[in-house]
């Protein structure tokens, strides 16, 4: 295909994509005004018989808990994938004395960005507890607060530490974590069903709209995710990182 | 419309073309970081912090850096 026809398709093609979001924003109602009678109601039955201060999660993990329970399985399948393959292509030893090596390299790390990293790793652990713990009274939550934790790792590495290092050896704390992390969800669904014969049902105390301990499963499950994602994004992370490693050396 | 959701918007607007027009990957992906926390924003002033917080995280850690990692030594 020459390059006029290419530029000739992709011209009608934007034309046929602009004309169709013009269309679907025009209707759209204006900030303020969701369409539909439901999402008028999702606030006030969180609020009054959940005790969920925070609406989008105590969707997430109440009204339409299974579909949360499925995308927590996608995130455990695909960390456990990414690990499978690229382990099965290179000998841990290896990677081991690459790492070794690499602890030589601190000596090129900038001294700014060393201590910039060395700063912001435990305020950046704290804020990251913090969204996971209270995800059911303030935005955020297990999934953000995940990243946030799993972000203050990979800073660790920025700042000269190399994360498979046999003396801290997170690795084999990351697996477990991961697979306690889905573990916990499906239990905690599964005790919808032992306890009120309902899968995801929210069968813990409700507690006080506002406290720490409120909406029941809501909280308990934010944190569960949290564990699960900072879990597999480290593992995601920690698998590649070897990966460069090698590449490396 | 508020003024700080008229920033918003031409923050986005700067930076998802800046982005765009960045060629190489390496630069590119600090770009998009970059549009996306602009983004986070535009969302945060349009009334929606929690899927802000989601995009600050995704948008300005877990995409730049798995980008960087594929592409390139970190």
């Amino acid at each position: 295909m020459s390059r006029a026809v290419r530029a000739g398709v992709a011209v009608a093609a934007l034309a046929v994509l602009g004309a169709l979001i013009v269309w679907a924003v025009s209707d759209l109602r204006g900030v303020g005004h969701p369409p539909g009678v439901n999402s008028a109601r999702v606030a006030p039955i969180l609020a009054h018989e959940r005790q969920a201060a925070n609406a989008v999660n105590g969707v997430t993990f109440d009204m339409r808990g299974s579909d949360t329970l499925g995308e927590e399985m996608i995130l455990f399948a695909a960390a456990l994938g990414v690990s499978v393959l690229l382990r099965a292509a290179r000998d841990p030893r290896e990677v081991q004395v690459a790492a070794e090596d690499d602890v030589n390299r601190r000596g090129a790390i900038s001294g700014a960005l060393r201590a910039s990293a060395a700063t912001l790793v435990g305020p950046m652990i704290v804020f990251g507890l913090y969204v996971v713990t209270h995800g059911q009274l303030t935005p955020g939550g297990g999934f953000q607060g995940g990243v946030i934790l799993a972000a203050a790792l990979l800073l660790t590495y920025a700042g000269g530490q190399v994360l498979a290092v046999q003396r801290t050896d997170p690795v084999a704390l990351v697996e477990v974590s991961e697979a306690v992390g889905a573990l916990a969800f499906a239990l905690v669904a599964l005790g919808g069903v032992v306890f009120a014969g309902v899968l995801m049902a929210n069968f813990l105390p409700f507690g006080e709209i506002g406290a720490l301990l409120s909406s029941g499963t809501i909280a308990l499950l934010s944190v569960v995710t949290g564990v699960e994602v900072t879990a597999a994004l480290a593992l995601i992370l920690t698998e590649f990182l070897d990966q460069t490693l090698l590449r490396d050396a | 419309m508020t003024a700080v959701q008229a920033c918003a918007l031409v923050a986005v607007l700067v930076c998802g073309t800046a982005t765009a027009l960045v060629r190489e990957p390496v630069r590119q992906a600090l770009t998009g970081g970059v549009f996306g926390v602009a983004l986070a924003l535009l969302f945060f002033a349009y009334q929606a912090p929690d899927v802000a917080l989601s995009q600050v995280v995704v948008a300005s850690v877990a995409v730049p850096l798995m980008v960087l990692l594929a592409v390139a030594k970190l």
